[in-house]
């Protein structure tokens, strides 16, 4: 396995008392497992405030882990020292959902391609301009654009500036997130294929963050799906789509609205919000909000288990 | 049945440094009591400065409504003074907003600023007001809502302040409610959930609801007639199922191809729509598709196609089609 991340925890201190001291966490993520191979996609997929964004963060360190293990190629990367760390970063790489706001505003499209380049000593300047003028071409850019500003690009271009600099230095492993949440419905698709190409071409592995669950099953060859910061079904693509087990996971594919208006579907909507990641439910934390819901799950807390072969859920009543 | 909300060759500009930026030009349509109509299309398509036209709220320097109609029940609002129009609206017609917080006043209770709209409208009560907003909030399904009345929006979720701005809406019971983009910002499973009692008030209430969105699958589930606009021109008309079963325009066959279809399963590769949206300040002569359009011939550079009849009920912009 490329990545492997075991029990990945990250606590938040939510409120602080009189005297400085942590009253209440916030349990961004709570024992998160799963893995990534070579060349494969997980998608990642929940509800705003799920922490599927902060698992993405915590694999590159940008965030430290609370607890848990991240094995990357390997190597355990938790603790691991800021020089192996940044060692490691050539290798694992990331792009952020606004591409308004994760590109410096003063910088020349190139400069900020070639920066990671610069960062980690990488040849001389003639060769970083080179180098940078195919990653350009890589992306679908053009290399006279290098010389133009953020501003100057359209908000796709923006996005492909951002996979260019992730790209530089030649990772294996890029956390995508919501990459294209913020982009028009005609240029999603341009940055789609854009990922899906390097992966076919480059055997690029991704963790795919979305919200967005036609985008994840476009894009996937595993799902994982979360809640206040649990997995609670992780099994292939064409499984979870086909038969999900969890309640959590069939109501958000009830909830997603299809392009068609020739299905009919059934209106059966889970009712309320998603709680507070601080103050969680007992128990199974979907249990409020379960239409399926016995006593057991108000008290017991279902652990994700392997119901099928390939297919784990994490409810009492999956079989 | 005669539409309750009937817009003809409007027409909006901004007189801006960068120029003059045609925002909407010539759009018609009409909505029928207890009738969805979407428009629909990309940023800077003009969607939002169409609503905002509808409701008079185009900030003005330096905006200006140059040219059309927009008639509620036989009243041109472009004709009306401030004053008049300001009792048309909420009364007449309304607007819900992406983010609740730029709707919702931070220091006043829920409760209050619904109430506050029954005042303005109608000669009652302070009380009778305030219980009108605690039926109004349990209408939206806001649960326990004597006690919710006296929250401020910070106190509730964004799905739950959707709902209150709903409710401050629809309050006054006015024939056209216009919804700008009133999921966008939700997750999923709230989404659907807004969505739903959005068109059960419709059908309850007889509202004729404009809704504003870029989301095709939004569309399709709630609209019965649909519009597209491309660089502030109505560019498709016609019944949601028709436009979805037969895209005329090949913007409208480009962006249905171009979304990962939910459930499709494997996937195949989507279609791109080469480019990106032109700016309203720098528009083609022609039609303003066809920089980005694979169809395109001589005569689309040259003259802006009119909108025909290309089916029965569906009428399109396009020269090829």
């Amino acid at each position: 396995m490329l990545l492997d991340v075991t029990d990945l925890r990250k606590t938040f201190p939510a409120r602080t008392g009189l005297f400085g001291n942590v009253i209440d966490h916030v349990h961004a993520v709570d024992g998160v497992s799963f893995s990534i191979a070579e060349g494969r996609t997980l998608g990642l997929v929940g509800e705003s405030g799920c922490g599927k964004s902060t698992v993405g963060r915590a694999i590159l360190r940008l965030i430290e882990p609370s607890s848990g293990a991240v094995r990357f190629e390997g190597n355990d990367i938790v603790g691991l020292p800021a020089d192996r760390m940044r060692e490691l970063r050539r290798r694992m790489q990331i792009v952020f959902q606004d591409p308004y706001s994760s590109l410096n505003p003063r910088k020349r499209a190139g400069d900020i391609v070639a920066e990671p380049l610069l960062v980690h000593g990488i040849a001389n300047a003639a060769e970083r301009r080179e180098m940078t003028q195919a990653i350009f071409a890589k992306v679908g850019l053009q290399p006279r654009q290098m010389g133009l500003f953020p501003h100057q690009f359209s908000g796709g271009q923006r996005q492909r500036i951002s996979i260019a600099r992730a790209l530089a230095l030649g990772p294996r492993f890029i956390v995508a997130d919501e990459p294209v949440s913020a982009l028009d419905v005609s240029v999603q698709a341009q940055v789609i294929n854009l990922l899906m190409d390097l992966q076919a071409r480059d055997g690029l592995s991704y963790l795919f963050i979305s919200h967005n669950l036609a985008v994840v099953e476009h894009v996937s060859h595993d799902v994982a799906v979360m809640y206040l910061g649990r997995i609670v079904e992780h099994t292939t693509k064409s499984t979870i789509f086909a038969r999900p087990l969890h309640p959590y996971t069939r109501a958000l594919m009830a909830a997603v609205p299809v392009a068609d208006p020739s299905v009919r579907r059934d209106k059966a909507h889970v009712m309320g919000d998603v709680p507070s990641p601080i103050d969680r439910p007992k128990g199974c934390h979907f249990h409020p909000r379960c239409p399926l819901a016995e006593p057991r799950c108000r008290t017991e807390e279902p652990k994700l288990r392997e119901v099928q072969p390939g297919h784990r859920v994490a409810c009492h009543l999956a079989v | 049945m005669a539409p309750v909300l009937e817009v003809s060759g409007l027409s909006t500009v901004f007189h801006t440094r960068a120029g003059l930026v045609r925002a909407v030009q010539d759009v018609s349509f009409s909505v029928e009591a207890g009738e969805t109509l979407a428009i629909v299309g990309e940023s800077g398509c003009g969607k939002t400065m169409t609503a905002l036209s509808l409701m008079r709220l185009i900030p003005s320097p330096p905006g200006e409504i140059v040219a059309g109609s927009v008639k509620v029940a036989g009243t041109d609002l472009l004709q009306l003074d401030e004053p008049a129009m300001r009792k048309m609206r909420g009364s007449q017609i309304a607007m819900i907003f992406q983010e609740p917080m730029t709707a919702l006043n931070p220091l006043l209770t829920v409760g209050r600023q619904i109430a506050e709209m029954v005042s303005l409208h109608e000669n009652v009560s302070r009380r009778a007001a305030d219980a009108r907003a605690v039926e109004m909030l349990r209408h939206v399904r806001i649960p326990a809502p004597e006690r919710r009345a006296m929250e401020y929006p910070h106190q509730m979720s964004g799905g739950m302040r959707q709902r209150a701005m709903i409710a401050m809406a629809l309050v006054c019971r006015p024939k056209v409610l216009i919804a700008d983009e009133p999921t966008t910002a939700l997750d999923v499973t709230i989404q659907a959930q807004v969505l739903d009692l959005i068109g059960d008030l419709r059908r309850e209430l007889g509202t004729a609801v404009v809704l504003i969105t870029h989301d095709l699958g939004v569309v399709a589930e709630t609209a019965d007639r649909m519009i597209v606009m491309y660089a502030g021109r109505k560019v498709e008309e016609g019944t949601t199922k028709e436009l979805f079963a037969h895209p005329n325009h090949p913007y409208l066959q480009g962006l249905l191809a171009s979304v990962p279809k939910f459930g499709a399963g494997e996937g195949t590769r989507l279609r791109e729509i080469p480019g990106m949206v032109p700016a309203l300040n720098n528009l083609p002569q022609g039609c303003a598709f066809a920089p980005r359009c694979s169809a395109a011939v001589a005569k689309c550079q040259e003259a802006i196609p009119p909108l025909e009849t290309k089916r029965p009920g569906h009428a399109a912009a396009c020269w090829m089609s």
